[in-house]
């Protein structure tokens, strides 16, 4: 089956995103498609590579970046939701001015187009939100 | 053009929290209308706290946020003509459909009659529309 993926939380927050990860994993696992990862509202916080969390927990942000490594995965971060939230590729860097970037490795900034398209094209789609 | 435009699937957006306490309702307006230019068959439905995004008389001046409940009124414009809400949920909260916006569209098929948009449903009844949707996202 071919799934399209929506994550509406940030990381260790809340459990959203662990949960989608996981579930992404597993269906990879099993032989199915993901479409796209979509990355939503607080969602956004998931592509920053900035995060540094304690040794002994989990690395949120590094573990989609190596999922989307290993399998090719469209990992898609909402345009409007990361300028308000501060997450910024090089392009955004340069539209807006800032002064640095701080996308993480295997995601992409774009457009809610993205997230509708990945509505149409998968065979469902997994929203994982609070 | 994309395959994307060839298909046409059955949409359904639900909005659970109230307006301004996050942000939830207002980034799920800005991909509905991002989502009314795909071609698809678009529905919202409202439930629990999701109801009070409809309201009248929104004053946000002294939370000082942005007070977006006329977008609502816009929806009409762009195509959107199944607004659901949910009478268990309106009911809970001591509010009936005279608290919210008159939200209308035009009917192309009615020699572009102004309608309705909001349709007052049972949980129930919401349940069986939710079934026969292809996508739901929920917010």
């Amino acid at each position: 089956m071919k799934f399209g993926i929506l994550v509406n939380e940030g990381p260790y927050q809340h459990q959203a995103s662990d949960t989608a990860y996981n579930f992404v994993k597993s269906a990879l696992e099993k032989g199915h498609e993901i479409y796209r990862v979509f990355f939503y509202h607080d969602g956004v916080n998931n592509g920053t590579r900035l995060t540094s969390p304690p040794q002994d927990d989990r690395n949120v942000v590094d573990r989609w970046s190596a999922l989307a490594k290993e399998n090719d995965l469209d990992m898609v971060i909402c345009v409007a939701a990361a300028q308000r939230r501060g997450i910024v590729d090089q392009g955004e860097m340069e539209r807006n001015g800032k002064d640095a970037s701080n996308i993480a490795e295997g995601f992409r900034i774009s457009g809610l187009g993205q997230l509708v398209e990945a509505g149409i094209q998968s065979d469902r789609l997994v929203v994982f939100g609070d | 053009m994309s395959d994307a435009e060839q298909i046409t699937k059955k949409f359904m957006y639900i909005n659970r929290k109230a307006p301004y306490g996050t942000i939830y309702a207002w980034e799920s307006l800005e991909v509905v209308l991002i989502a009314a230019a795909f071609d698809q068959d678009i529905s919202l439905a409202f439930i629990d706290d999701g109801v009070y995004q409809l309201t009248k008389g929104q004053k946000t001046e002294a939370i000082g946020l942005k007070n977006f409940s006329a977008t609502y009124r816009a929806l009409g414009d762009y195509d959107i003509q199944k607004i659901y809400v949910e009478k268990e949920s309106l009911e809970t909260r001591g509010l009936t459909l005279d608290d919210l916006q008159h939200l209308v569209y035009e009917d192309e098929d009615d020699d572009y009659a102004e309608k309705d948009s909001i349709k007052l449903v049972s949980a129930d009844e919401l349940g069986k529309i939710m079934e026969e949707q292809n996508v739901v996202l929920s917010f």
